[in-house]
């Protein structure tokens, strides 16, 4: 028997990124700012956003979406600073993708609010595979993770748009150094925007929400090309 | 340890061209995958056979080729491959290369079918 060459040259993620692309053009018709949150397990997401939230509620609709393998015990945290908090549990599954996405939105008819923040599952290397329709991904590294994750990790910080290094208030107790970590994460994304925080002092808050109000002046502005 | 989705995925998309095409016998399915994409070559060879089972693609063999992170230096005005994934910068002249051209990739190129 023969065999003979079939020629396809298709994407494997296609049917996940056909679907970002569509909840992308709903954002960008709402004026919905959507911004992707991922870190390891621990690095401070859920600390973050609730300061987000808290933050961004006074002049702003905001509403986030937090993925777990399981628990609901995020949005019932979440849900101090806002009631648009939902949970999406994937049960086995190590990263969020564009169909839990638009499953959650549909159960949840919510009126499009100015933010959305969609809080991934703890880990740094599934989420890199997974467009979820969000204008901006942030990664998340804390203080005492140590530097040198970004070079560990360099898929997941050179897909991600602005870095945010959080815990800032323990750096000198972890003996962690800024200035190394910083030279690392532009060594895997060359020229990305980096804010350091800390959740629990508010420190560094106030720029990030300038960065998103800016951010979602662009997004009213220019619905269709929103872009850092 | 996402390569499952991956490959189940794939397999899918897979099935679906060889029915569009009066369905194939897949012997060796041809993929790409960029160095950059965040995906494990061994756990998805790994996952690819497991997934198989069960489907009409069962028995068929996976070929991974890898592809290499191809960036473009500003400077030299040139491709070029970063010395790692962890320093993505020109090898020449050591810029910094935030656009990259390649090594990302996650695609089916071809599939050996029996005639």
């Amino acid at each position: 028997m023969s065999t003979r060459i079939v020629e396809v040259r298709a994407k494997v993620m296609k049917q996940n990124d056909l679907l970002a692309r569509t909840l992308r053009e709903r954002f960008q018709r709402d004026a919905t700012c959507v911004v992707g949150l991922v870190s390891s397990p621990g690095s401070g997401k859920t600390a973050f956003l609730e300061k987000l939230l808290a933050g961004l509620s006074r002049n702003y609709r905001v509403a986030a979406l937090v993925g777990d393998l399981a628990t609901e015990n995020d949005a019932a945290r979440l849900q101090r600073a806002t009631p648009n908090v939902k949970q999406i549990t994937t049960g086995t599954i190590c990263h969020l993708d564009a169909q839990m996405i638009e499953k959650a939105l549909k159960e949840w008819k919510l009126d499009a609010p100015d933010f959305l923040f969609i809080e991934n599952v703890g880990n740094l290397v599934c989420p890199s595979s997974y467009d979820l329709g969000e204008e901006l991904r942030f990664v998340l590294l804390s203080a005492t993770e140590g530097e040198d994750k970004p070079l560990k990790y360099p898929t997941i910080f050179n897909s991600s748009d602005v870095a945010i290094i959080t815990k800032m208030d323990l750096a000198d107790a972890a003996e962690f150094d800024v200035a190394m970590a910083r030279h690392n994460i532009e060594s895997v994304r060359p020229g990305m925007r980096i804010f350091e925080v800390s959740s629990k002092t508010s420190l560094g808050m106030e720029a990030i929400f300038q960065f998103l109000q800016t951010q979602r002046t662009r997004t009213q502005e220019a619905p269709l090309e929103a872009a850092l | 340890m996402h390569e499952l989705s991956i490959a189940i995925s794939m397999i899918d998309q897979i099935v679906e061209e060889s029915e569009s095409r009066g369905g194939l016998a897949v012997e060796v399915v041809h993929m790409r995958l960029g160095i950059f994409a965040g995906v494990d070559k061994a756990a998805l060879l790994f996952a690819y056979e497991l997934a198989c089972e069960g489907t009409p693609l069962q028995g068929s063999r996976l070929v991974i080729e890898t592809v290499p992170l191809v960036v473009f230096c500003p400077i030299c005005r040139q491709q070029k491959t970063p010395p790692s994934v962890y320093e993505i910068c020109c090898p020449e002249c050591l810029s910094p290369t935030p656009e990259i051209l390649s090594g990302r990739e996650m695609e089916v190129a071809s599939l050996e079918v029996t005639a």
